[in-house]
């Protein structure tokens, strides 16, 4: 009883690197133009799909592929920028969310036109098999995904605070107008926010098709869990939605143990609810 | 207003008379959701449109009302149209529970809190089973009647049912958005600070908008119930639907009056025949055609539709 009781809660933690790798592209670009992107699963679901067919046409491991589909999500973010965010910039709220809405659809619609509704999955990595580190099991993917997912975390927070162009970054979250006087081209900057916060889904997607279903509908639900995790870390805050990844990991697994495994998903909706309701900044958000 | 109200029973004067020309059942079929989902997105334009409040859960109360009628039918065999009431209670009950807390908050947070509403909607329904749980509720077979609520020959007599909906639910959105509470709603919309330092008790009139929104979305519950005999939550509760009702005002024009209706008639069509003339191949089609119709309106038009018609007025 005791050692599945240690089991789950490492599963949960473990998951919960994962959220907060895909939290944190939500939580960048939010911070930086007030712009919730609601298709950011809809990436997520991309990264999936190349990592998937990297392996079915070339043969590639999903953790060598990680590199090129980190770089395509990083380019896609780009693009989505410039064709669909940057006329709606400074647009009213109805319309950003019916873009990035309209993006949600537009990639499941393409991902179903191409690939159909399918489930499909890697079925033999690299990484497969378990591993057990101090009596507790686990999937070598899962455990790799996880780090992966720390490291890339690590390095997000890296760049922001210690290198020129992360602060720059954040220069222009804070305040567009100075950071303009300051010579810093914002329009420029929001593409590449655009472009780290979608390559950062990417490398969770990469890391998460090792051991999950792709299909065109995958993202909804981690999305919905990047939304958790943001609002309880705090929209904008990068170390926020490292820890907040970690207790939506835990109230998923903890609820699903105890309660129901069927329920595990509403309690993290409740979750969502009880903090915006009482601290609707979140942990570690600025106003 | 003269020539708008003149359109307004033209138009309706015409879709009442369709069915006398169109025996089809498909084009019947067609009308009939598009004139449902018409109706729902106007009970959506109300607190969306005229309050601002995106609402993302609003299929909540489809589903409420689908459920109350079906298990009051089922289990209890209270007639539908008296469940319909039921539904509608519960509905605004739902409305002024989810409401009370979400409306302090803002933006985006409200509207992923009701995302959030709405999904837990579906987790409980799909595990309950007193309601049936993911497999849903049948509704029993019942004698063809207007009574009754159900007719099995010929789909006109829900046409006609559907028709009446969709005009009182133009006639409650007419009258919300002339009375005092529709001025009400757009100076919360376009001032939330300055609507409330006027006095304006915002969390009532957000209240009372959403519970509007919620008995128009709850009667469409119950129609479709009774049109299509079988419930389940993810044909009731889905989020996609929630997003649809956003997506038809949006076409058509939010905060307008007419804009849902225009909408509705133009989504609706268009997705069920790129769905059945596209057919298998074309699976996702639909979905690339209506995003890329929903992004260029969003970025160019986002007065939607209704503004090509009307120059004039703003």
């Amino acid at each position: 009883m005791e050692g599945v009781f240690t089991q789950t809660l490492v599963s949960g933690i473990l998951i919960g690197f994962i959220y907060a790798l895909i939290a944190v592209g939500l939580t960048m670009i939010f911070g930086m133009m007030d712009i919730v992107n609601f298709a950011h699963g809809e990436y997520l679901m991309v990264a999936m799909y190349f990592a998937y067919w990297f392996f079915v046409l070339f043969g590639m491991d999903p953790l060598f592929s990680l590199p090129l589909v980190t770089v395509l999500l990083f380019l896609l973010g780009v693009i989505t920028y410039y064709i669909f965010i940057r006329p709606i910039i400074s647009a009213p709220m109805l319309s950003q969310i019916f873009v990035t809405f309209g993006i949600l659809i537009l990639l499941r619609g393409v991902a179903q036109y191409l690939w159909n509704a399918d489930y499909r999955m890697i079925p033999q990595t690299l990484t497969s098999g378990n591993v057990s580190i101090f009596g507790v099991y686990t999937g070598v993917s899962q455990l790799i995904a996880a780090a992966g997912a720390v490291i890339c975390n690590g390095l997000i927070f890296w760049f922001l605070k210690s290198t020129k162009l992360g602060m720059a970054l954040e220069a222009v979250s804070e305040d567009k107008e100075a950071a303009r006087l300051m010579g810093i081209n914002s329009d420029r900057m929001f593409a590449l926010a655009w472009g780290i916060g979608i390559a950062t889904v990417g490398v969770a997607g990469g890391l998460l098709s090792s051991f999950y279903y792709v299909f065109p509908e995958v993202g909804s639900n981690f999305c919905l869990m990047a939304f958790v995790v943001v609002a309880l870390g705090g929209f904008g805050s990068v170390p926020g939605a490292f820890i907040a990844g970690i207790i939506v990991g835990l109230v998923e697994v903890l609820s699903g143990y105890l309660i129901a495994p069927s329920l595990k998903f509403m309690f993290v909706l409740f979750l969502y609810l009880g903090v915006v309701f009482i601290r609707p900044q979140g942990f570690m958000g600025r106003k | 207003m003269k020539k708008g109200l003149f359109v307004f029973i033209l138009f309706m004067c015409i879709l009442a008379a369709v069915p006398l020309f169109l025996g089809d059942p498909f084009v019947c079929h067609i009308l009939i959701m598009t004139m449902m989902y018409a109706t729902m997105s106007i009970g959506w334009n109300v607190i969306g449109g005229y309050a601002g409040q995106v609402s993302f859960g609003n299929a909540a109360f489809f589903g409420v009302g689908a459920y109350t009628t079906a298990i009051l039918l089922v289990n209890f065999s209270v007639n539908p149209w008296l469940g319909m009431l039921a539904g509608c209670v519960l509905s605004v009950g739902l409305a002024v529970v989810v409401g009370y807390p979400c409306f302090r908050l803002r933006g985006h947070y409200f509207a992923i809190a009701t995302i959030a509403v709405g999904e837990i909607m579906v987790v409980i329904f799909t595990n309950w089973d007193y309601v049936g749980a993911a497999v849903g509720i049948y509704m029993p077979i019942l004698e063809e009647s207007f009574t009754n609520f159900e007719f099995h020959s010929s789909k006109i007599p829900y046409y006609y049912i559907i028709l009446c909906m969709l005009v009182f639910a133009i006639a409650v959105s007419y009258i919300v958005e002339e009375s005092r509470l529709g001025y009400y709603l757009r100076a919360i919309k376009d001032d939330p600070d300055g609507a409330r330092s006027l006095g304006i008790d915002i969390q009532k009139y957000k209240m009372i908008a959403f519970s509007i929104s919620a008995v128009l979305t709850s009667i469409c519950g119950t129609f479709y119930g009774q049109y299509v005999l079988y419930i389940h939550p993810s044909s009731t509760m889905d989020l996609m639907m929630s997003i649809h009702l956003c997506i038809i005002a949006l076409i058509g024009g939010i905060g307008k009056l007419f804009g849902p209706v225009i909408g509705a008639f133009v989504f609706i069509p268009l997705m069920e025949l790129t769905r059945v003339y596209l057919g298998s191949e074309g699976q996702g089609i639909d979905m690339i055609i209506y995003s890329l119709l929903v992004i260029m309106i969003a970025i160019w038009r986002p007065q939607g539709l209704w503004a090509l018609f009307s120059r004039g007025d703003k």
